[in-house]
């Protein structure tokens, strides 16, 4: 190799890992900052939710779904066959210490990203008595399984443990 | 790069010479839209939309940059900033108005436009380039004008922001990094809303730069016409200026007189209610749809309801919507027809017709609720859209017999004016 070639790529060579190393932070500056990361863990008080009511909270800046199955509903979503669901889950699997009765649930549809409807008194649970997303006519049943329209997955069940009988601590 | 017989900058002021000498700047202004750059004379109304899009980009500049004198991007003040814009600054109604409106106006410009070059076969050889950083502004446009309508933080905007960043949730694997990257958070947040408002303040001087490439490359070969036959000598063209200043000014007229009736008269009408609610992260509108330019790509993004082998429905409707613009970037190899006018190829102007009808449909039902039969239609729609572009067209410039071409641009007026009058117009009175 001739000297002039050397000096030629390592100066290159040299200018490009700057580069890089310049690039970097330039792209890096836009992910969550500190403060966004900082997520608290959130409480929720079952003692006044009725079966066959739900209510709408806040995890991670984003809408949770907690509801109480009515015997009915529990019933409707054991009676699927899970293996002939689009994202095969059972409603043992989607809820937490044998209280199947307890579904909690991000409420973002797995689509783009709507808060689905069903979750408010009086509101839209589609087809399958699930919730429904307006936005693109996804439809989940009562285990928040997806079922119809083009959401790819079941609403997301956050990690959560119960802290007692009547309360949850989500993340 | 201009006609031999161009007209040459001579500046008779002394003043003028100095300046000529020392930065040639009103002799690129004459050689580009003055008496110094020869166009064809037979351009209809259709080749004024290339000036009206600049000026409804001028439009929104300045009617941007004195919005975002009072604006604040700050998710806990946007939406109450935009509402003293309305309210307390003085003018301030008019000038958000303005932009918004202007922002529709923009895009009624440019797609009439993209249809003129469509059909006229202006993306042809040898101007394939001027067609495709004509490609690269729409794309630009759509980035900013979704960006700027997050910033009044209203309903629509958030959930607006949060749809179609899920789009880019949809590609496996980097998608959701991609997501959270472009948002600076899980859920669109102030840190969206901030970085929105930087590029909606930069990208239209980005389009500016681009549309100077843009008007660089068309100059070259020089504007095609109505009969896709390209220039032969003088006796083909006219001076830009005064001929087509004088033909732009009319049609800026009758755009500026659209424009001020929807702006005073309607100013709403293109618009959501739900854009006047706050913001809510809780609540999802019961209807949301973007901004009419976009609904094409909407139904196309949502024909998608099954999934395909291993590629999930909302992969595919998000590669399908992409893959509706890109596609365009194609055009010029898809089309192999010599023939660049639309009103010389007898099959490809059905064809365009459907074409236009097909993206009418589209366009409703992007704007329409997510149920059948709205689904269904955009399902064919869409099918269509690609068909056309992917099947259609390439089968017609292989079968199709052209009309004959007239001989001349000259040949062409004259055959439709008679020969005295052309003789007239050919050596301009006045
Ligand atoms: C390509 C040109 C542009 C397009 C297509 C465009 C489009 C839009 C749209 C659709 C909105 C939402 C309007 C609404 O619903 O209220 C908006 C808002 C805004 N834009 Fe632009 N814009 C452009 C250029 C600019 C420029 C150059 C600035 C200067 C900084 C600017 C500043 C703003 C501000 C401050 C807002 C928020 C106020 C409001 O929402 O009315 N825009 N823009
Ligand atoms: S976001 Fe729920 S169906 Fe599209």
């Amino acid at each position: 190799m001739r000297r002039r070639d050397f000096i030629n790529i390592a100066a290159v060579g040299f200018a490009g890992v700057g580069a890089v190393a310049v690039v970097v932070p330039l792209i890096d500056q836009m992910n969550p900052s500190a403060d966004v990361l900082a997520l608290a863990s959130t409480e929720v008080d079952l003692s006044a939710i009725q079966p066959g009511q739900a209510i709408k909270t806040t995890f991670r800046a984003q809408p949770l779904f907690v509801r109480h199955l009515t015997d009915k509903e529990i019933a409707e979503a054991d009676k699927v066959d899970a293996s002939t669901l689009r994202d095969p889950q059972t409603l043992e699997e989607r809820t937490v210490g044998g209280k199947k009765q307890w579904l909690v649930t991000m409420g973002v549809c797995t689509h783009l990203g709507c808060v689905p409807l069903g979750a408010g008194e009086g509101e839209n649970r589609g087809e399958y008595g699930g919730y429904f997303c307006p936005c693109h006519g996804s439809s989940y049943d009562t285990a928040a399984r997806i079922r119809k329209g083009p959401a790819p997955k079941n609403l997301e069940v956050p990690k959560f443990s119960f802290t007692s009988d009547t309360a949850i601590l989500v993340g | 790069m201009s006609f031999p017989w161009a007209e040459h900058y001579a500046p008779k002021h002394p003043l003028m010479q100095w300046v000529d000498e020392k930065l040639p700047l009103p002799r690129l202004v004459y050689n580009a839209i003055g008496a110094g750059y020869p166009v064809p004379r037979n351009l209809n109304y259709f080749w004024n939309f290339g000036v009206l899009a600049g000026v409804a980009l001028v439009i929104q500049i300045v009617t941007g940059v004195i919005m975002a004198m009072h604006y604040g991007a700050n998710d806990l003040v946007a939406f109450s900033t935009v509402e003293q814009t309305m309210r307390d600054v003085n003018a301030g109604w008019l000038m958000r108005y303005a932009h918004a409106n202007g922002a529709s106006f923009f895009f009624i410009v440019v797609y009439l436009h993209i249809f003129r070059g469509l059909f006229f076969g202006s993306y042809k050889a040898p101007r394939e380039m001027v067609w495709l950083l004509g490609l690269v502004i729409f794309l630009l446009m759509m980035a900013t004008a979704f960006m700027g309508y997050v910033l009044p933080w209203g309903q629509m905007s958030y959930w607006g922001a949060k749809v179609i960043t899920g789009l880019f949730g949809a590609i496996p694997v980097v998608g959701e990094p991609i997501q959270t990257w472009l948002l600076g958070g899980f859920a669109p947040g102030n840190a969206s809303l901030n970085r929105f408002f930087s590029l909606h303040f930069l990208l239209p001087f980005v389009i500016a730069g681009v549309i100077i490439l843009h008007i660089w490359a068309l100059h070259i070969p020089g504007s095609s016409n109505p009969t896709g036959v390209e220039v032969q000598g003088p006796q083909d063209t006219v001076p830009f200026h005064p001929y087509y200043t004088a033909k732009d000014g009319f049609g800026l007229g009758v755009f500026l007189i659209c424009f001020a009736t929807m702006l005073f008269f309607a100013p709403n009408f293109l618009g959501h209610p739900d854009n006047y609610i706050e913001a809510n992260p809780l609540s999802t509108p019961a209807h949301i749809v973007p901004e009419w330019y976009f609904w094409p790509f909407y139904a196309i993004l949502r024909a998608f309801t099954v999934d395909f082998f291993f590629v999930p429905a909302k992969l595919l409707g998000v590669l399908a919507m992409f893959a509706s613009i890109l596609l365009l970037f194609f055009l010029p190899w898809l089309d192999t027809s010599p023939v660049r006018s639309g009103h010389y190829r007898p099959v490809f102007k059905k064809f365009f017709i459907i074409l236009l009808i097909d993206v009418a449909i589209l366009g409703y039902c992007g704007g329409a609720p997510a149920e059948e039969p709205y689904v269904m239609i955009s399902q064919i729609a869409a099918a269509y859209y690609f068909a056309h572009f992917l099947i259609v067209l390439p089968l017609i410039s292989r079968f199709e017999k052209p009309l004959p071409l007239p001989g001349s641009i000259t040949e062409s007026v004259l055959a439709k004016y008679g020969k005295a009058d052309g003789e007239i117009a050919a050596v301009p009175a006045e």
